[in-house]
């Protein structure tokens, strides 16, 4: 029996199948691939919660596995995302995308498992190190760069990290990862707001999001569903581990629901819109970690469990309309319902979900935030997200599958994608709608906390469709007076109608001028660099220049001896 | 009893080998001989770090004259790690230097480096152990002169003027040591180190014995490549062959550095020398401009080896900064780091002379698409760079670690700050190197003559790459060896005296 097994770090499978891959070809690959994750998942299923094996290192107990019920969730969740995202590769044969893939994975899954914080900064690297391999596997230029911007933000947070760890261990005494929190005194309170940035920035906080949107979209189809299910959802856990009940967070994650709509709008590139409304979900559950109590805690992370699920099944259709059509524009497709209505219907079934219509997985999670942020007396953030859930409905609910399958005819004659693609989002759609008709027998059993919660009531069910009928209605409305027109799709007429229908016009105004502002100090410090560098490095000649970076004749060698001295001297004799 | 002559085999071992190799005249036969007698000296510095770190001090009274009078060896925990690190780096590279020196070196001049190395590791081996200012000084000379005559060995002729720079500033550096040794000797009349440290604490500030602890700081500055003083060094570490690099830059600066550890806690005393003479803000400040300076000047070279020579200079800098903390803690991660540092910058010449040794060529243009080519080579060149770097699980993460603790330890948090920062333009410099190696495509695509370095290029070099891993995980050893160097020498010097 497997469970008879010895003890193995529950990140092991998932590493050792990645090793496996680097070796093996053709349908043995395969076979052990699509194992590993059922194996990891059976290993951790016989993992008793409590803390495995502490090693002494610089003088301080690590405790690299520590399981308990929220790292378990997060555990089950990974390995099942791995083995989705496995079946929709396997008709690769790309090495660099299998093995980073899984060791990716592996990485998550170590990282959720780090009882203390130098071992989760270690899996904290790794997943950028391994993760960027999917975007430069790619193969395009524009891929590279993006990938190599993306490291680079990875590596600042990881630094991070470790500078607010190093603060942290050291005033506290104790490595161990559990609660954080802000507002502490001293340099203390530096090291504390220094893992925080680290976390933000992997959760895609505002203005630290760019990463996000940017890499994303460029990475291979296949490879856009690892990193869609991963970085972010580590960020979460890490958050709710570490800063469970911050009323900062709460803000932040409503401004994350409710920005990224305006530019989920306005975008035409589809991966892209998924990559914002990623953002915008995120939000929701950064929400549940700032309300802190055990009803939004279990929201926030059911509704990752969840987010995974739905947004892997967007992105996987996607991901096969750009591999059978090799575009992704809104503006060039159009009209594919009629050779792919296979894929077209599993779009649709995670377009529900992802709006949360009752009985799809999106509706058990995020209506317990939605309760979670009115029974704490958050008014305001529970209209903010009403008005986020409408958007999430119009750009990710109706947007994707409208543009895609259906509008104007493109003309585009394809076929449905490769098996293996199809049973993977198959696989997907059928956990959403399992998931959003039985939540008690599935998601919610795995829930950390003790809570008793019943989404299907009347007050629930009722809200939900009201909304999602008049926002229906609105898109409908909008496209028959022609006021959306899809081959415009880049200018400001989309948000137009949020911000004159739903009121906060001020807001766009000031995400232009902020972003202004941010491009200009950009645009400031690359001239900084550039005058640094061309100050130090001829370009003509191929060779450093400047005063410290030329040869020095011997006699200025000796100058600055002389002075050296001549200034201790001085100073000893006074 | 043969055990207790230890204490000065590790010199007199290379000193007698060195002529013997001069007589071998053959090439391979001079190899196998510097190597035995490298890796005999290897295994006696462990056995004496193992015995310092169960007994204390070991004494050895040169010729049998007792101490003050005679020349003492006298080897403790502190000189004993550096000393590992000398002898054991001295094993690697010779074993590397066979085939590296092969397109380096002139064939009829083979014999003259193997002698050369073994007289600089005499030397470097008597400055550490030794417990006698003049014997230091001689030692240092030995050590000097063997090393410019390895620097002008190298067939590119250029090497010649960087050797001359080189022996020039040597020179002035040894010469201003010895100023200050005679003015300490002159006030106190006496050169043993433990002698010196009691007479000189009597004195409550003196002129003349300021002035010799000036002239031996700048003279030791001139030695480690402090900054500013340290333009002698990337021109000779660019045009030296890789061997003799990679021996240099893991030992000779750090011994050097050794020796100022030495006259400021053992002989002045470190609550004199930082306290009262204000030492600590200026080596400070020299060791973070260095830092900063010596980084970015690392990141627009074009020559790899130039790049490493200016981050060494800057590695330099972390280790000074450690000690002008002024705290246990400090020093310890300033020892610590002469450590790993010696594995990192072993590991990262040996890879570029093995680069040169295929391409040769130490440009950047040499390492396009060198990824695929020479997939081994480039991986070791990686790893150290991470190393060099700190990323954890690396032995860089363990030093970088200790300092900014240690800084951290004393509210120091913009220097941790600047040291974690500093960093960043490791990442810059190593990351241009693999840049082009792992996503560039081969100027010349069809060239096969550059293929995988030899086999006994590779093995010292990821024997280097290995420890540099393991000592990033296990760090009991180092660490302990570090920590009670540190703790030996923090005590004040008066005390070290009276356990005589």
């Amino acid at each position: 029996m497997i469970s008879s097994l010895p003890f193995l770090p529950p990140f092991l499978p998932l590493l050792l199948g990645s090793i496996a891959a680097i070796f093996l070809r053709g349908h043995l690959r395969s076979v052990v691939m699509l194992l590993t994750p059922v194996w990891g998942a059976l290993q951790l299923a016989s993992l008793e919660p409590g803390i495995y094996w502490t090693i002494e290192f610089l003088g301080y107990h690590l405790e690299p596995v520590r399981a308990d019920k929220l790292s378990m969730m997060f555990g089950y969740l990974f390995h099942l995302a791995a083995f989705i995202a496995v079946v929709y590769a396997l008709h690769l044969k790309d090495t660099v995308q299998h093995v980073a893939g899984l060791s990716y994975a592996a990485s998550a899954v170590g990282a959720v498992f780090a009882g203390d914080l130098l071992t989760l900064f270690v899996f904290w690297e790794l997943l950028a190190l391994t993760s960027v391999f999917l975007i430069w596997a790619r193969r395009t230029d524009r891929a590279y760069r993006s990938g190599m911007r993306y490291i680079i933000i990875k590596v600042l947070s990881g630094v991070l990290l470790l500078a607010g760890a190093t603060i942290f261990v050291k005033q506290t005494g104790s490595a161990r990862f559990a609660e954080i929190g802000l507002g502490h005194d001293g340099i203390l309170n530096l090291g504390t707001w220094l893992i925080f940035l680290a976390f933000g920035i992997k959760c895609a906080f505002p203005f630290m999001h760019n990463w996000l949107t940017d890499a994303y979209p460029e990475a291979t189809p296949t490879g856009t569903i690892f990193l869609a299910s991963f970085t972010t959802k580590v960020a979460v856990y890490a958050l709710a581990r570490g800063f469970p009940g911050e009323e900062l967070l709460v803000w932040i994650g409503v401004t994350m629901a409710c920005f990224p709509i305006f530019y989920a709008v306005i975008e035409n590139d589809l991966r892209r819109v998924l990559a914002y409304s990623m953002i915008n979900q995120v939000g929701f559950m950064v929400v549940g970690v700032g309300i802190g109590t055990s009803l939004a805690l279990n929201g926030a992370v059911a509704h990752a469990f969840n987010d995974v699920i739905f947004k892997g099944l967007l992105m996987m259709t996607m991901g096969a309309v750009l591999h059978m059509t090799g575009r992704i524009n809104g503006s060039e497709l159009g009209g594919l319902y009629k050779t792919m209505p296979k894929t077209t219907i599993l779009c649709i079934v995670g377009a529900a979900s992802i709006s949360a219509f009752p009985l799809f997985s999106g509706f058990v999670s995020k209506s317990m935030i939605m309760s979670a942020a009115v029974a704490e007396g958050y008014d305001i953030v529970w209209l903010a997200l009403l008005f986020a859930a409408a958007g999430v409905f119009h750009h990710a609910g109706i947007k994707i599958p409208y543009f895609a399958f259906f509008a104007h005819d493109s003309g585009i004659r394809t076929t449905e994608p490769p098996k293996n693609m199809l049973t993977a989002m198959a696989i997907a759609a059928l956990l959403c709608i399992v998931i959003g008709t039985f939540p008690a027998q599935t998601v919610y059993a795995l829930l950390p906390w003790e809570v008793d919660y019943q989404p299907y009531d009347v007050t629930h069910v009722l809200t939900q469709l009201q909304l999602l009928f008049f926002s229906a209605l609105a898109f409908v409305w909008l496209n028959l007076k022609n006021l959306y027109p899809p081959e415009l799709p880049s200018t400001n007429l989309d948000s137009d109608w949020f911000y004159r229908k739903l009121a906060p016009g001020f807001m766009v105004p000031i995400y232009y001028s902020i972003t202004e502002a941010m491009n200009r100090l950009e645009r400031l410090s690359k001239v900084g660099v550039r005058r640094l560098i061309n100050s130090s490095y001829d370009n003509e000649k191929e060779q450093p220049k400047g005063y410290f970076a030329r040869l020095w004749p011997i006699e200025t060698m000796v100058f600055w001896v002389a002075l050296l001295l001549a200034g201790i001297l001085i100073l000893y004799y006074i | 009893m043969f055990a207790q002559h230890f204490p000065v085999l590790p010199i007199v071992l290379p000193l007698i080998g060195a002529p013997v190799c001069m007589l071998l005249a053959r090439s391979q036969l001079a190899w196998l001989f510097a190597t035995l007698i490298s890796g005999f000296s290897f295994f006696i510095s462990i056995v004496l770090l193992l015995t310092t770190l169960d007994q204390g001090v070991l004494s050895y009274a040169l010729g049998g004259w007792e101490p003050p009078w005679g020349i003492e060896m006298r080897v403790d925990v502190a000189n004993a790690l550096v000393l590992s690190v000398v002898t054991g780096l001295s094993t690697l590279v010779l074993v590397y230097a066979k085939q590296s020196i092969d397109k380096e070196i002139d064939r009829n001049q083979h014999t003259l480096f193997y002698t050369a190395h073994l007289l600089c590791l005499a030397g470097l081996s008597g400055i550490l152990s030794t417990g006698d200012a003049f014997n230091l000084f001689v030692f240092l000379e030995i050590s000097s002169l063997a090393t410019y005559t390895l620097v002008s060995l190298a067939s590119d002729r250029r090497a010649l003027t960087a050797a001359f720079r080189y022996l020039v500033m040597g020179t002035i550096g040894a010469t201003f040591i010895l100023i200050g040794v005679g003015m300490m000797y002159m006030k106190t009349g006496t050169l043993n180190m433990l002698d010196l440290a009691a007479r000189i604490a009597e004195y409550d500030s003196n002129r003349t014995l300021n002035t010799g602890l000036a002239f031996i700081l700048i003279g030791v500055s001139i030695k480690l490549a402090l900054f500013p003083l340290h333009m002698w060094l990337p021109p000779a570490y660019t045009h030296a062959p890789s061997a003799v690099s990679a021996f240099l830059a893991g030992t000779a600066t750090k011994v050097a550095v050794y020796v100022m550890v030495r006259f400021i806690f053992t002989i002045y005393g470190a609550e004199y020398v930082f306290h009262e003479m204000g030492m600590d803000v200026i080596l400070l400040v020299l060791a973070i401009v260095a830092i900063f300076n010596c980084s970015f000047v690392a990141t627009v070279q074009s020559n790899v080896k130039t790049m490493l020579a200016y981050s060494s200079v800057a590695q330099i800098g972390y280790m000074i900064l450690g000690i002008s903390l002024v705290t246990s803690a400090g020093l310890m991660a300033g020892l610590l780091h002469i450590f790993n540092h010696a594995l990192m910058k072993g590991a990262l010449f040996m890879a570029v002379g093995a680069v040169l040794f295929r391409t040769g060529s130490a440009d950047i243009k040499a390492y396009y698409g060198l990824g695929k080519r020479m997939p081994l080579t480039m991986a070791a060149f990686t790893i150290a760079g991470l190393s060099i770097i700190g990323v954890p699980l690396t032995a860089g993460f363990v030093s970088k670690w200790y300092l900014v603790t240690a800084a951290l330890e004393q509210q120091h948090w913009l220097i941790a700050f600047l040291i974690l920062t500093g960093s960043l333009l490791a990442i810059v410099y190593i990351g241009r190197v693999l840049e082009v190696a792992y996503f560039k495509e081969p100027a010349d695509p069809t060239d096969t003559t550059i293929k995988e370095a030899p086999v006994l290029m590779l093995i010292p070099m990821w024997i280097l790459v290995l420890a540099n891993i393991y000592f990033g995980i296990d760090t009991s050893l180092s660490v302990s060896a570090a920590d009670a160097a540190s703790k030996w020498l923090f005590q004040p010097a008066a005390d070290l005296g009276a356990v005589r």
